[in-house]
């Protein structure tokens, strides 16, 4: 229910008349930005499924050739053989902005030119199966990289995304209905107030017109005495 | 804005060991325990994503809501070698519930 205790005076009523203007511009703006946002959202997490399932398949048949090779070598072996990368990557991050969302975009840059060039070992040690896990992880990681970036996007989505709707619910079911309750309230107030007010004026006038019609009867049958009571002596004389 | 990062790789030996070929930072961890206290510790340096084994996720909700809203580091979720186990796929699924209010797709 609304709040009543709001005074019902003029002033107050305009400022809620201000206050309700400004909420429903406010509603229909957040509204407008919620729904640009559900669909961006949607869009997004479409393709953060897709790209998942990729990925997860992709990092798995990585994981199967990682098997092989330690199974052909010994463990050590590959632990050498991994322990120094010869390849690094530096990941610059920006951001982007989705409906006042701000969301990363990754960019990597990595050292050496060529894909072919990232094996930290040399071959001879090691077996053949290690080269495709480590050129296929290669490969998967630029997806891997993608996924993070809109994965998070998506994250980063939903929060605002539940933001804005709560927002926008507070809006349209607790303020401008309260609002407007008010206003309601206090516009009732003022007419009833306007309305006593005629009342009050048209009964007083009726009590003054009434007196004033009494004196003038008291003033007439004043007249008419002293009129009868002059016919009377003068008859007399 | 734009500042170079770190890209980090926590999980456990065997699913982490090729990441290193590839430049990335990889942190070979045996516990749960572990995989936190290195999160909470990336995630004040330089260090912009975070890939974590499923198998290690499944047991660190915790610290995986608090970063959730962050803006960095973003940790995304990987299959180990254990195979996928679908946490990343809830991710998405709760991303959705929670901003829709409903599962939608």
């Amino acid at each position: 229910m609304a709040n009543i205790t709001v005074s019902p005076t003029r002033m107050e009523l305009t400022r809620l008349k201000g206050k309700l203007r400004t909420a429903q511009r406010g509603h229909k703006l957040l509204k407008d930005k919620r729904d640009e946002l559900m669909k961006q959202f949607l869009d997004t997490v479409r393709e953060v499924r897709a790209l998942r399932a990729e990925v997860e398949e992709d990092l798995m048949t990585v994981h199967k050739s990682f098997t092989v090779a330690s199974a052909l070598m010994s463990s050590e072996a590959l632990e050498q053989a991994l322990l120094y990368p010869k390849q690094s990557v530096e990941l610059t991050m920006s951001f982007k902005n989705i409906m006042s969302v701000n969301v990363p975009v990754y960019d990597f840059q990595t050292k050496t030119k060529s894909d072919s060039d990232i094996y930290p070992y040399g071959f001879a040690a090691t077996s053949g199966e290690l080269d495709t896990a480590v050129d296929a992880l290669g490969k998967v990681f630029q997806k891997m990289l993608k996924l993070a970036e809109i994965e998070k996007s998506a994250q980063l989505m939903a929060e605002e995304i539940e933001k804005t709707r709560r927002r926008v619910n507070a809006l349209e079911y607790v303020m401008i209905p309260n609002t407007q309750e008010s206003i309601r309230y206090i516009t009732m107030k003022l007419d009833e107030n306007d309305r006593a007010t005629t009342t009050r004026l048209m009964k007083v006038k009726d009590m003054i017109l009434k007196q004033a019609l009494e004196e003038k009867r008291e003033q007439t049958a004043e007249a008419i005495q002293a009129f009868s009571s002059s016919a009377e002596t003068s008859e007399k004389a | 804005m734009a500042a170079t990062y770190q890209i980090a790789v926590i999980g456990d030996w065997e699913s982490v060991m090729g990441f290193r070929a590839l430049g990335l930072d990889t942190y070979p961890v045996t516990s749960v325990e572990e995989a936190k206290e290195k999160v909470r510790e990336l995630a004040k340096t330089d260090c912009a994503v975070i890939y974590l084994t499923e198998q290690l996720a499944k047991d660190m909700g915790d610290v995986l809501s608090r970063y959730k809203d962050e803006l960095r580091p973003a940790i995304i979720l990987i299959p180990g070698r254990e195979g996928s186990l679908g946490i990343g796929r809830d991710n998405i699924q709760s991303a959705i519930e929670r901003a829709v209010g409903a599962d939608i797709l």
